[in-house]
């Protein structure tokens, strides 16, 4: 009876219908609820454009002006949705093009499918036009990859890739299909892939970790949590809310991890790491249990490992069981989505206020305030600075915007400044770095949650990296605010070069184009501030733009992000100027 | 924290899949880690490939590059053990001018007190095969060299461990 069972139950489910590979990759993609991808036709991935062409109204494909843009654009669209981002291009060059948005997304944890064309099966290893052993290039830098030869490998490759791409630690895949596969037909059907056995997306949380960190929070007198993006990822905003107001712990943020507590709540402490809140950094070598969720230590955090909360107990709540001991050896790991973890152990967890502790927070932001926030933010000097740009938009946004940063100063000012009342508003290139990151990223948000302001802040330097994407941001009518704090330096490396390399300023000086005027070649409102005075009306113009509008500010030429903590020195050795 | 530099053996149970050995070797690429060999084959489960890899490193690192192994999706289960917690073997073959076993009965001795074993011979050439423990391949090749060897190879190590390893219960949990 029951081999009845199964034989019917096997007729019932799988309707296929004959239908091409090229077609299958597209009615894949719906299956998994795909209505944006990002990418840039070519050769090998014609036959799968083709099918987007019939199914345009299921999915919106957006032509970006390189396929580095559509991956950054992907990117920004599944760091603000929660979502899987779809790039997809062609063999060889559209390929390698997608490279460092794949790294970008692997280091920074960010789910991402793309799916590449590759060269007709026959020809693979001879050196055909436009291949690349992209599975091989890809393989550092994606959680996983695979190439496919044989239509019928379409759907399950691809059910795998948006299961792995989301579960667990998430990250980038990458299916390579080759052109004959596309062409092929054969019977498909599509079943969403939720188990791989070799694989354990969200570890068992090892017994009685919970209770070792409930003892360890319980008897400490300066409790320090350091929370990451495995927040935002596991969406444990609320629970972690409810943590750390419950045992009245400070808690301070990486850059990926911000906004997943409103920059206003009295309890968040500010930003770690290398231009960091003061606070956090030089506390965090007093503290005696330091409490680290969904982050990984990352050099830009930690400082000079050897002298990082030594003093200290270090729970670690982690989804990543490789993350455990890499950096910081930890007493406790509690293993774990941090949604569970942290819902777990709150009944374990006693009411507390440790209100002499939070005085020291509140005393060294007092310092950080007098010699470095106020002249950021109320500048008397000449010269614009950024940290006011970021005050104005915060006074407009009122701490609702979505900020998306490229990689540098102005990053380091937004991340510190910016006020975010909402979670996903921090759209940052943290682990890799990449400038030219954030204006094809801040696309992605935008379009992902139009409803939302979505603010894109880039410097001179790597807004020029990426600029074609005023293009995709003209034909897609993406209402992106787009704002270039432009310093005419690498103000970054120039920082570096004024304070450890004698002021020998090599190649970071910037000569550059009329940015209004490029702006307003993609036909996008545009204008250039130089002068205090305007300032805030321009703000107030482009947040009240209906459509895309660019925003040049010119800020002060040498101007230098601190605190700092300098490379390789602890944390607690931040200065101040 | 050791900095004390050990021979490891990392056996890594997989799915059989186009690509793994490129991930995994890329693992020790990052960290500027030399192989110093390296074996795949069936493992005792059908379908579940195994690989076999000798590192010299310490054991804070190896820690390390297991949790990294085993982060990837087809690596069921990884492991490491030091030379004292496994059994290995390793295999030689030398390609030896025939002519020699006549000249220099010196090397009749040699292969009987090796317990090497004899392949093939013909009037050119006879293939000496020997398997055993890094050290003992070593030293015949020491003792052959000195006659000369016109091809000698040398396998990575295979090995088992005198520890269980649960290979069949986890995927058996990981099936349910």
């Amino acid at each position: 009876m029951e081999t009845q069972t199964i034989t019917k139950k096997e007729i019932v489910t799988k309707v296929t219908e004959r239908i091409s590979g090229s077609e299958a990759i597209v009615r894949c993609l719906i299956a998994e609820d795909v209505k944006i991808i990002y990418g840039y036709p070519g050769g090998a991935i014609m036959p799968v454009y083709d099918e987007l062409y019939k199914y345009q109204d299921k999915i919106h494909h957006v032509l970006a002006r390189h396929e580095q843009g559509a991956t950054h654009a992907a990117q920004g669209f599944a760091r603000i949705s929660g979502k899987v981002g779809v790039a997809i291009a062609t063999s060889g060059p559209g390929a390698t093009n997608l490279i460092t948005g794949i790294a970008d997304a692997q280091i920074d944890s960010t789910p991402m499918v793309c799916i590449t064309g590759q060269v007709a099966s026959h020809l693979l290893g001879s050196d055909a036009f436009q291949e690349t052993d992209i599975v091989g290039i890809s393989t550092p830098v994606t959680k996983w990859n695979c190439q496919v030869t044989r239509a019928a490998d379409i759907p399950i490759a691809l059910a795998k890739a948006f299961y792995i791409a989301k579960s667990g630690r998430p990250g980038p895949v990458l299916v390579d299909i080759t052109k004959d596969a596309q062409f092929e037909e054969f019977d498909f059907s599509y079943e969403k892939c939720t188990k791989i056995r070799s694989y354990v997306p969200i570890p068992k949380t090892v017994a009685g970790t919970l209770e070792a960190a409930a003892k360890l929070i319980n008897a400490a007198k300066k409790p320090l949590i350091v929370w990451g993006q495995g927040i935002v990822l596991s969406q444990a905003e609320e629970q972690f809310k409810a943590l750390v107001e419950k045992a009245g712990i400070p808690a301070a943020w990486t850059i990926l991890g911000a906004s997943a507590l409103p920059t206003s709540h009295p309890l968040n402490v500010g930003m770690l790491g290398m231009h960091g809140n003061y606070a956090p950094n030089v506390l965090t070598n007093q503290c005696d249990v330091l409490i680290a969720i969904g982050m990984r230590f990352d050099d830009r955090v930690t400082g000079k490992l050897e002298e990082y909360a030594t003093q200290a107990k270090v729970i670690h709540f982690e989804i990543d069981p490789a993350e455990v001991d890499k950096n910081v050896k930890t007493d406790v790991a509690v293993l774990g989505d941090a949604k569970a973890t942290l819902a777990a152990i709150l009944p374990l967890i006693n009411e507390n206020s440790h209100p002499e502790w939070h005085q020291q927070f509140k005393d060294l932001y007092e310092i950080e305030y007098e010699k470095v926030i106020k002249g950021d933010l109320h500048p008397t000097k000449e010269g614009l600075t950024m940290g006011e740009v970021i005050k104005e938009i915060n006074i407009q946004s009122k701490g609702d915007a979505a900020i998306v940063t490229d990689v540098g100063q102005h990053q380091m000012i937004a991340c510190r400044y910016a006020e975010f009342n909402k979670t996903k508003s921090n759209i940052t290139s943290g682990g890799l770095g990449t400038m030219g990151f954030g204006l094809p990223a801040a696309i992605g948000a935008k379009m992902a949650a139009p409803e939302r302001e979505v603010v894109s802040i880039s410097g001179d330097g790597g807004y020029q990296m990426t600029i074609q994407e005023l293009g995709t941001i003209f034909q897609q009518k993406a209402a992106v605010k787009i704002v270039v704090l432009n310093n005419d330096f690498l103000g970054m490396v120039r920082q570096w070069q004024q304070l450890f390399f004698e002021k020998r300023y090599a190649s970071t000086e910037m000569v550059n184009p009329n940015f209004v005027a490029i702006a307003e070649g993609y036909y996008i409102k545009a204008k250039k501030v130089t002068k205090r005075e305007e300032l805030a009306g321009a703000v107030k113009e482009m947040m009240e733009s209906k459509e895309a509008y660019f925003l040049e500010v010119c800020v002060e030429k040498e101007g230098n992000v601190f605190p700092m903590v300098p490379s390789g020195a602890s944390v607690s050795q931040i200065r101040l100027e | 924290m050791s900095t004390e530099k050990n021979l490891y053996t990392i056996s890594v149970y997989t799915e059989n899949n186009i690509g793994l050995l490129n991930r995994i070797s890329a693992i020790f690429q990052r960290r500027h880690i030399n192989i110093e060999s390296l074996n795949i084959s069936p493992s005792e489960i059908e379908g579940v490939a195994k690989f076999t890899i000798v590192v010299k490193m310490t054991e804070v690192n190896v820690k390390k590059i297991i949790g990294q192994i085993e982060k990837q999706v087809e690596v069921i289960k990884a492991y490491f053990h030091n030379e004292e917690e496994t059994i290995y073997q390793v295999s030689g073959l030398f390609k030896i001018k025939s002519e020699l076993l006549f000249e220099e009965p010196q090397i009749q001795n040699i292969i009987k007190d090796s317990h090497a074993r004899i392949v093939t011979v013909n009037t050119a050439f006879f293939v000496l095969e020997k398997s055993g423990r890094k050290e003992e391949i070593v030293q015949l090749y020491n003792q052959l060299s000195v006659f000369g060897i016109m091809q000698y190879t040398r396998s990575g190590h295979i090995s088992v461990t005198k520890e269980e390893m649960k290979i069949s219960a986890l995927l058996e949990a990981y099936n349910n």
